[in-house]
């Protein structure tokens, strides 16, 4: 059965409507990542579920209930937030206690609880600080524990490690999958970090512009996107995208499968404008002829030199062809 | 702080006499208050004006107190200390409430409200004195703390002051609490109660201060000798030109006049102090 259970989800702001009708079931400790550029509409539906935001139209369910008229606490979820959103005068302890206390749980049963999730996340020594005693990534683990110790149906992640330093959101990224898999908890992280997305996403919810542009497995919408928008949007750098020769459509061709051949052969010519070493492999961004940039993946040692004419070329078989409107042309 | 402007020399000498003389201006006034309540009434009529303390601190003070000279005095510091608690308290507790109901619930007219409040900026007691009087006559409030209190306890700067406090708070911390399940009386208790407390205090000060020296007001609605409040009292105090005066004890009664405010102020601001460093940055 379905642990959270989307159907027809619609929300306006008087007559502007933000999300045009979202369907998506999650099955039960499944990590689903909603991810879009910003203003797609991903954080309101997230509060949707929620229930910070009222349903314009549709259903939310939530573990077998139907929940649309139901308050935050009712829902049975626990919330991460982008700013964590920690009671600033209330010490860790008391951060991570606090649900509890108001759900009027016995005071040795909250002590348990929150010393079990300090315990998971290693914040025992710091359960008497207040928060701003607490770095970046501690304040982020409070949020987390305040999540772990109400023992939720769903963990809603709303944009949870775009306040983090670069490296310290990989090292947040596993930790949170790890944690999530080891409590079996099913949960919805909203991001616009697209590499962030494909990393932890059982499946992921692509969207843009208020819709679910394609709901699937990371690399099963990595290898087949449904449109121009997912394919742009999915996977760094970005797909090439050439004029169609035939239609007035586009031909998209991912990086890693273009190759350098003679410049009057292949697909397309152009002249490289710049290269980008990264070590294991070499980005090289190359001026076309026809106006417009492609990037191709190289091998690091057989890169090109700026300036020089070349041509490309791809097999066949990993072209993508879209419609002037930005569908999918299956062969 | 040493090294925000460098002075050196004559620069800092001036500097600090300039400090001092302006100091000894303000000081010297209540020093010769403070001799004058200690010494004798010949000694302060004879001219060379005292300068050192005298010997009759216990008995000025103590007829100050238990006699005065037409109420005692700590009748009125009694009463100006209920008004001036009843006004400040009052005036943060109403504030605070309002100010939270203006930030966090969707009412109908609610900026309605807020600018009808903040309009009340405009008319202080003594533009709105005579209809003020009016009303607190007909509910027979004269001659009572509830008629000394209950005119001056509305605030629109403090609702202002809360509700820009409150709006800094970011939604989320809202947001949290309301998924933790604390609806807005347990959200109000345990999350903006404490996170106002420095404001609280800030605003206990001036309040306090502000209800302390209240004059008009007590003036025109007090009566009874055993309703004056201290302020009042003082201007009573002071003889028209045919009385003999007391003046020790006048002095001794202005210097009592001066003792909570300074209280207030010395204890509250330690207070304030401590909560601006304990709160976040």
């Amino acid at each position: 059965m379905a642990e959270i259970s989307l159907r027809g989800v619609r929300k306006s702001y008087g007559p502007t409507e933000v999300i045009h009708g979202v369907d998506c079931e999650v099955a039960d400790g499944e990590l689903i990542v909603i991810v879009g550029p910003s203003g797609c509409g991903k954080s309101t539906l997230l509060r949707v579920v929620a229930g910070l935001e009222t349903i314009s139209g549709g259903e939310v369910w939530i573990k077998g209930r139907r929940v649309n008229d139901l308050e935050p606490r009712e829902r049975d979820i626990a919330m991460v937030f982008q700013n964590y959103a920690l009671y600033p005068h209330m010490s860790v302890f008391d951060n991570m206690a606090y649900g509890l206390k108001i759900a009027r749980v016995a005071r040795e049963e909250i002590r348990a609880r929150v010393e079990k999730a300090a315990a998971m996340l290693e914040l025992t020594p710091y359960l008497g600080r207040k928060p701003r005693e607490l770095s970046g990534g501690q304040r982020q683990r409070v949020a987390m524990g305040r999540a772990i110790v109400r023992n939720p149906a769903a963990f809603l992640f709303d944009e949870p490690l775009s306040n983090l330093d670069a490296k310290l959101r990989v090292q947040m990224r596993m930790e949170i999958k790890a944690l999530q898999r080891e409590l079996g908890v099913t949960a919805l992280y909203v991001t616009h970090d697209q590499v962030e997305a494909m990393t932890l996403a059982d499946r992921m919810i692509v969207m843009n512009d208020g819709r679910a542009e394609q709901i699937g497995r990371p690399l099963e919408i990595y290898d087949d996107p449904a449109t121009t928008f997912v394919a742009g949007f999915i996977g760094s750098p970005p797909m090439n995208f050439l004029p169609d020769p035939e239609g007035g459509g586009v031909t998209g061709v991912r990086p890693e499968h273009l190759q350098l051949c003679t410049p009057l052969e292949g697909l397309a010519a152009g002249r490289i404008r710049f290269t980008e070493a990264l070590g294991a492999e070499t980005l090289a961004h190359v001026a076309l002829d026809g106006g417009g940039l492609a990037t191709i993946r190289l091998d690091a040692r057989a890169a090109p030199r700026e300036g020089e004419a070349v041509g490309l070329a791809a097999d066949p078989a990993r072209l993508y062809r879209f419609d002037a409107a930005g569908a999918r042309l299956r062969a | 702080m040493s090294g925000m402007v460098e002075r050196r020399g004559w620069g800092l000498v001036f500097t600090h006499l300039a400090l001092i003389a302006g100091l000894a201006v303000v000081c010297f006034p209540i020093w010769v208050a403070f001799v004058a309540s200690t010494v004798t009434q010949p000694e302060i009529v004879r001219p060379p004006l005292p300068l050192i303390p005298g010997d009759r601190f216990i008995e000025n003070y103590t007829a100050a107190l238990f006699q005065g000279v037409s109420t005692p005095v700590w009748r009125m510091l009694m009463n100006s200390m209920v008004m001036a608690l009843g006004i400040t308290i009052g005036k943060i507790a109403i504030s605070i409430i309002s100010a939270y109901a203006i930030v966090y619930f969707r009412f109908p007219f609610r900026m309605v409200f807020f600018w009808l409040i903040f309009l009340t900026l405009m008319l202080p007691v003594e533009v709105r004195i005579v209809p003020t009087y009016e009303v607190v006559a007909g509910f027979g409030m004269l001659n009572s703390y509830s008629g000394l209190i209950l005119p001056l306890i509305a605030s629109a700067t403090a609702t202002f002051l809360f509700r820009q406090l409150f709006l800094t708070i970011p939604d989320e911390l809202a947001e949290a609490a309301r998924i933790d399940g604390a609806g807005p009386v347990r959200f109000f208790i345990d999350m903006v109660l404490p996170m106002s407390r420095t404001n609280i205090a800030a605003l206990f000060v001036i309040l306090f201060i502000y209800g302390w020296n209240q004059y008009l007001w007590p003036l025109l609605i007090t009566t009874k000798p055993e309703m004056n409040t201290i302020v009042m009292g003082l201007k009573q105090i002071i003889p028209s030109s045919d009385d003999v005066a007391n003046w020790p004890v006048i002095m001794a009664t202005a210097m009592l006049a001066m003792l909570p405010p300074v209280l207030v102020v010395i204890f509250m601001q330690n207070l304030f102090v401590k909560g601006l460093v304990e709160s976040e940055k």
